[in-house]
């Protein structure tokens, strides 16, 4: 079968976003980009599929700016076999990307889409969830575990209680969560291999869609500081400052 | 003007993030209806008809909807949310699974996991891991929301008495089935509305040392959560995980035990009011927002803890 796993460049989560002076947004000038963790996931998931003889082929897909090549080239090298950019300098946001994620979907007719739940930057989490409404298919989100059987899909989904397990008919949509699988490294040899696998670039008028934002960002700002709190020495001035201090216990 | 709150619930009874759900509608103003959809959650339908504010109950009882699947309750959401203005649901594992459906069949933006309401097309939201807040107005004509249970007061749940209505709405697509379900089973309280949070990490070592942890929390009353480090160790389960994706917690008081204290892992808990810090390494960023801060063993200084309280 064949998978399509959509992507997103996003600031690496490891460094620490600044708000702009003018609050207008977050300061990503000369910011370390990374594929986003969960969608680092999905790959992951997809390549073991195949590995496994359940997936013969897997199509990266992501939607952003041309430096989002790089993305696709890391999914690439991860195991993806071939990949798509939709490229726009626009912002963009979930409700657009699903639909030109829905736009691929008709065109390349994957028996399953497999995204990250979230990415660490808008913190949306919608975009699977919309693509499955958008296309009709049933959705696995949150998944800790995948099993594809004959025309199905068993997807165990993180869920505040604990687990529960779905079956979904094929075609279907999934989210990884954090628990799904461990990522690899790409291997320099792999790195190399990946320049050499197609990569399409298409624009959203190719696809048709409109990708116009339906939510302006008025301003972004940093969050209250807490105050700075003192150190204790001891488990007994802990107690007593909970108790008497804080009041809290 | 009027607003639709999916109730959370688990067909016996509703989950208190409604409460909040419902007072971030009575912020954005207009009437207030609550959608129940479940199996045999007639009770549920009953208690959200006493909570403040609530003017009217649709109550959806169907086999269809028993398990929250999301492509059924999604359905049954917009179909019932064309008379709305808003449609609200909580930020849970159950509303984050639906309400994006919902906001794409409607055609319209979701917003998610709202923080705080400016006016009824403009809200804030936490981004970035909460390292920074949105401000974001929506020009769609509905609007599809998330709300963080944490960052509202619930309204009463008691006083109201809103009509319970019955809503003959089936929607069942056939795509997905419930196969099964593992529910963590505690007698303690659950974790994002308990009022003390005590949290291991990967200090804690394994799953058993969780136990001293348990013990503190037995006699404060407190919840038990963790981070991402000890859940993906697999010293305990995923439900416990407090985070930026796992669950967000705002106690009176949060004690930090053996968490180094990853951005990841702040986002989910620094609204808390009194932050407790204890970890052995004096550099860890957790320390940088803990109220009260202990440089020590946790094997020696919670056992010792446990022993005073």
């Amino acid at each position: 079968m064949k998978v399509l796993v959509p992507i997103k460049r996003v600031i690496d989560y490891n460094v620490k976003v600044r708000v702009k002076a003018d609050n207008s947004g977050v300061d990503l000038a000369n910011v370390k980009m990374a594929m986003n963790p969960f969608c680092e996931i999905a790959v992951e998931e997809a390549v073991r599929l195949k590995e496994k003889g359940v997936v013969t082929e897997i199509v990266a897909v992501s939607i952003g700016p041309k430096a989002a090549q790089e993305q696709l080239r890391t999914a690439m090298a991860l195991g993806a076999d071939r990949s798509i950019l939709v490229e726009t300098d626009e912002e963009i946001q979930p409700l657009g990307i699903a639909k030109a994620l829905k736009a691929i979907v008709e065109e390349e007719k994957p028996e399953m889409v497999i995204l990250g739940k979230q990415a660490i930057d808008d913190d949306n989490n919608q975009t699977g969830q919309m693509l499955a409404a958008l296309t009709g298919m049933p959705q696995g989100t949150f998944a800790s575990e995948v099993n594809v059987e004959e025309g199905k899909v068993k997807v165990t989904r993180e869920i505040d209680g604990g687990l529960q397990t779905v079956e979904l008919k094929l075609p279907a949509v999934v989210t990884t969560d954090l628990r799904l699988n461990e990522p690899r490294y790409a291997s320099l040899p792999n790195i190399m291999k990946a320049k050499k696998k197609p990569l399409d670039v298409k624009t959203p008028a190719d696809l048709g869609v409109d990708m116009t934002p339906r939510v302006t960002i008025e301003k972004v700002e940093t969050p209250a500081e807490r105050k700075a709190g003192v150190m204790v020495g001891s488990v007994d001035e802990l107690v007593e400052k909970l108790k008497n201090e804080a009041k809290v216990i | 003007m009027s607003v639709l709150v999916y109730a959370e619930h688990d067909n016996a009874t509703l989950n208190k993030v409604t409460l909040s759900v419902l007072a971030a509608a009575k912020e954005i103003g207009g009437d207030i209806t609550v959608l129940v959809a479940g199996k045999g959650c007639g009770a549920v339908a009953e208690e959200a008809a006493k909570a403040e504010g609530v003017s009217k109950v649709l109550c959806a009882d169907n086999d269809a909807y028993e398990h929250q699947l999301a492509e059924n309750i999604a359905e049954l959401v917009a179909e019932v949310g064309a008379d709305y203005k808003h449609i609200l649901a909580a930020a849970t594992t159950t509303g984050k699974n639906f309400a994006p459906r919902v906001a794409a069949l409607l055609d319209v933006a979701q917003i998610s996991e709202i923080s705080d309401v400016v006016d009824g097309d403009t809200f804030r939201r936490p981004i970035y891991a909460g390292n920074a807040i949105a401000t974001v107005k929506c020009a769609d004509e509905k609007k599809v929301i998330t709300v963080r249970g944490t960052s509202f007061d619930g309204v009463a749940a008691e006083g109201g008495s809103a009509s319970v209505e019955n809503l003959d709405v089936v929607k069942d697509s056939g795509l997905s089935s419930f196969v099964n379900e593992e529910l963590a089973k505690s007698d303690r309280p659950e974790l994002t509305s308990a009022e003390i949070v005590i949290s291991g990490g990967r200090g804690m070592g394994n799953g058993d040392n969780f136990e001293i942890l348990y013990k503190v929390a037995d006699k404060l009353g407190a919840a038990v959560g963790a981070s991402r480090a000890a859940v993906d160790a697999g010293f305990v389960p995923n439900d416990m995980q407090v985070g930026q994706t796992g669950k967000i917690v705002a106690p009176n008081l949060y004690m930090a035990v053996g968490i180094s204290g990853a951005i990841q892992h702040l986002a989910g808990m620094k609204d808390s009011k009194v932050i407790v810090a204890i970890n052995k390494d004096e550099e860890a960023p957790i320390f940088q927002v803990a109220d009260y801060g202990l440089v020590a063993d946790l094997f020696e200084a919670v056992p010792e803890l446990d022993s005073k309280l």
